[in-house]
């Protein structure tokens, strides 16, 4: 079966500098040949640090963003060799939801011409139906269909979001790209957002590419997890085996770092010295090994390759196989005490019943 | 507390004054107390009153707007009511703060030596030269490598990591007997954060200063915080050790609170969710302000605003149906 989104040796430099002639004299490698696949109705999240080449990424598969190199299939098909017509149909099954629900939505539209647009472009809906479709979409996200005739600054962070969501949802996407989508928001609201967006997967069969530097919000929502370090995947496991046994250090040292709700929580902690290099100047070798704290020559030297362990899980490390075993600095909430479990259950009826939606 | 708290906050009110007579209550009879070398957590949501809490500790509120009533005692000052004299004083030398955005908190114009000797020199006095070796060890207490040379730097040569250090070296340049930092590390990626966050307790042990942390993380505030107080819509909802209050926590806000962080230990498919919206703070309602919000609130809840009550020996919350564990048993 073919992968729904199949990503090859995707290569972006950005020139930051030139000479007086034009030419380039300094590049930031922002995504410097990375290599993934989503499959329909999975969750594959980016994590990594802010300039790890993350957010470049996924504006490059939608092709907001035209690589230097690479290759990018959607369901077989190469992205890079349509033309403009091919890529506005594209666009009806990809569709992008960004981290700031501020800046996102036009202040000057109704809620309900925010969702009309994408079915007037596509000319999905005939017009007499269109109302009718936005207020579907508007109930799809636990909104009021009454609130299409609002601006959007009348909503708070949490509902704008759910907006963006929806004006997403509009053109019937397969997949989605979520760069931080609750970033910007309080605790409580992002959970609502969180579990939205898993009851929409379940029901619509959704595949979404989830970037985040949150490592909990990751461990939540995602199927697989690719670690991104300065243009570079290191790591793609799934999330079970990279939260539980994670052999390259810089994800080691990512989940090392999650603060955990509970106090006294038992854990070494692997503390990164030092700040993460620039990209317009990478280390040599892997790009890593300057804040490494198992680095050899050997690191200094050769870039490792993303290399399978077991099925599935690659590492790009020339000591994954002799590392010290990950146990003791993954992060364990230790399990809230039974009286707090009964009590958040009691709370949430987190019981998996219909989540209860209000405006 | 045997002693007398460092500080000490009763019954602090903030009522903002807008445009045509408009009125928020932005912090509503709020008590808190920090003792000596303490560190507490103030936690709550967008909007809550912890940060405006912390500008009236600091006297940085606007005076034409904002109406603060109450009682705030420091180090033997009775803060609301001191002249700006020794306002001024105090702020930058026993009393300091740092900012969430470390980008936009340092002055772009002068060196990171410049601002840190700045904040020496006005309330130490001492020479020129003193001031700058005093800057130099600050900038290596807080881990900046080759401080000599980086004394010298602009702002913006540093990364957001580095800012935050720099502003830390400023608030600790005249050894703070109360630290406020104002989310110190939520512009920071995880591991500068946890870089940061080492750092505030190496400090701590160092210097016996308090600290008052203000936060949405509660996994923050497991990693530094000895005491807890959660905020929700300008009060204070409830007060306790750091252990109890994530053992048993005994006001259904701070319940789901926790319940809506993702767990690293296993794979639940719904996070608890606080649904609705916080109350309007220009009309507060009558009765409990999370009423609305509550899965376990009661007609009774509606009626009066119950009282920050003892629930057990130094665990306050402000709930009646209070210890909570009797409802799930």
């Amino acid at each position: 079966m073919t992968a729904l989104l199949e990503v090859k040796n995707l290569v972006r430099h950005f020139v930051v500098s030139r000479s007086a002639f034009g030419r380039p004299t300094a590049l930031v490698k922002a995504v410097d040949g990375v290599s993934f696949t989503v499959d329909t109705g999975e969750t594959l999240a980016l994590v990594g640090e802010s300039g790890c080449g993350k957010s470049t990424v996924s504006r490059l598969v939608l092709r907001l963003i035209e690589p230097d190199q690479g290759d990018i299939r959607f369901e077989g098909r190469d992205l890079l060799a349509m033309n403009a017509n091919e890529l506005r149909a594209f666009r009806r099954d990809a569709q992008i939801i960004f981290q700031d629900p501020y800046a996102s939505l036009n202040p000057r539209m109704t809620v309900g011409q925010i969702l009309a647009e994408p079915l007037v472009l596509h000319n999905l809906v005939p017009q007499a139906r269109r109302r009718e479709r936005v207020e579907d979409l508007l109930r799809l996200v636990g909104l009021e269909p009454r609130f299409a005739r609002r601006y959007a600054h009348e909503f708070s962070g949490g509902q704008r979001q759910r907006i963006a969501i929806a004006r997403a949802l509009a053109v019937e996407p397969k997949l989605i790209i979520c760069d931080e989508p609750v970033s910007a928001l309080d605790v409580s609201i992002r959970s609502q957002i969180l579990n939205l967006l898993g009851d929409l997967q379940r029901r619509l069969g959704l595949a979404y590419i989830f970037v985040s530097h949150d490592l909990a919000v990751v461990k939540h929502i995602a199927d697989r997890v690719a670690v991104m370090n300065l243009g570079n995947i290191v790591e793609i496991a799934n999330a079970e085996t990279l939260f539980t046994s994670p052999r390259h250090p810089y994800s080691r040292a990512l989940l090392s770092a999650i603060p955990v709700p509970k106090p006294q929580a038992r854990r070494s902690r692997m503390v990164l010295e030092g700040e993460m290099p620039s990209a317009i100047d990478p280390p040599a070798g892997c790009r890593f090994h300057t804040r490494c704290p198992y680095v050899i020559d050997r690191c200094r030297d050769e870039v490792p390759q993303l290399l399978p362990s077991t099925a599935g899980h690659l590492t790009a490390c020339h000591r994954a196989g002799e590392l010290p075993r990950a146990e003791a600095i993954i992060p364990s909430d230790g399990a809230f005490s039974p009286e707090l479990e009964r009590l958040v259950a009691a709370f949430g009826r987190t019981d998996g019943s219909e989540p209860r939606f209000r405006g | 507390m045997t002693d007398t708290p460092l500080i000490d906050i009763q019954n602090l009110r903030v009522v903002f004054h807008g445009d045509g007579g408009r009125t928020t209550h932005a912090v509503d009879a709020v008590d808190l107390a920090v003792a000596k070398g303490a560190t507490l957590g103030l936690v709550g949501e967008s909007g809550c009153g912890k940060s405006v809490t912390s500008l009236a500790i600091m006297g940085l509120l606007p005076k034409q707007s904002a109406e603060v009533t109450g009682s705030i005692h420091f180090d033997g000052f009775d803060l609301l009511n001191i002249s700006d004299q020794i306002r001024r004083d105090l702020r930058g030398n026993r009393l300091a703060m740092i900012f969430q955005e470390p980008m936009t908190s340092l002055n772009p114009s002068f060196t990171i030596g410049d601002q840190i000797i700045e904040s020496i020199l006005r309330h130490r006095g001492g020479s020129k030269g003193a001031a700058r070796k005093r800057a130099i060890d600050l900038l290596r207490r807080v881990h900046i490598p080759s401080p000599e040379r980086r004394i010298d730097d602009y702002p913006h040569k540093l990364s957001g990591g580095m800012r935050q250090r720099v502003m830390i070296a400023i608030a600790l340049a005249c050894d703070p007997h109360l630290l406020i930092a104002d989310e110190p590390t939520t512009a920071l990626d995880v591991t500068l954060q946890a870089q940061i966050l080492d750092l505030m307790r190496e400090l701590k042990a160092e210097s016996g200063a308090a600290i008052i942390l203000i936060t949405h993380d509660l996994g923050v505030v497991a990693e530094v915080c000895d005491e807890v107080a959660v905020m929700y819509a300008g009060e204070v909802v409830e007060r306790a050790g750091v252990d109890a209050l994530f053992a048993t926590p005994q006001h259904p806000y701070t319940v789901g609170l926790l319940g809506s962080i993702p767990r690293l230990d296993r794979r639940s498919s719904h996070l608890a969710t606080i649904e609705g919206m916080v109350p309007n703070m220009a009309a507060p309602p009558q009765g409990c302000r999370f009423a609305a919000r509550c899965p376990f609130a009661e007609a009774a809840c509606s009626a009066t605003s119950p009282a920050l009550a003892e629930v057990s020996p130094g665990h306050w919350s402000r709930c009646i149906r209070a210890p909570l564990q009797r409802l799930v048993s």
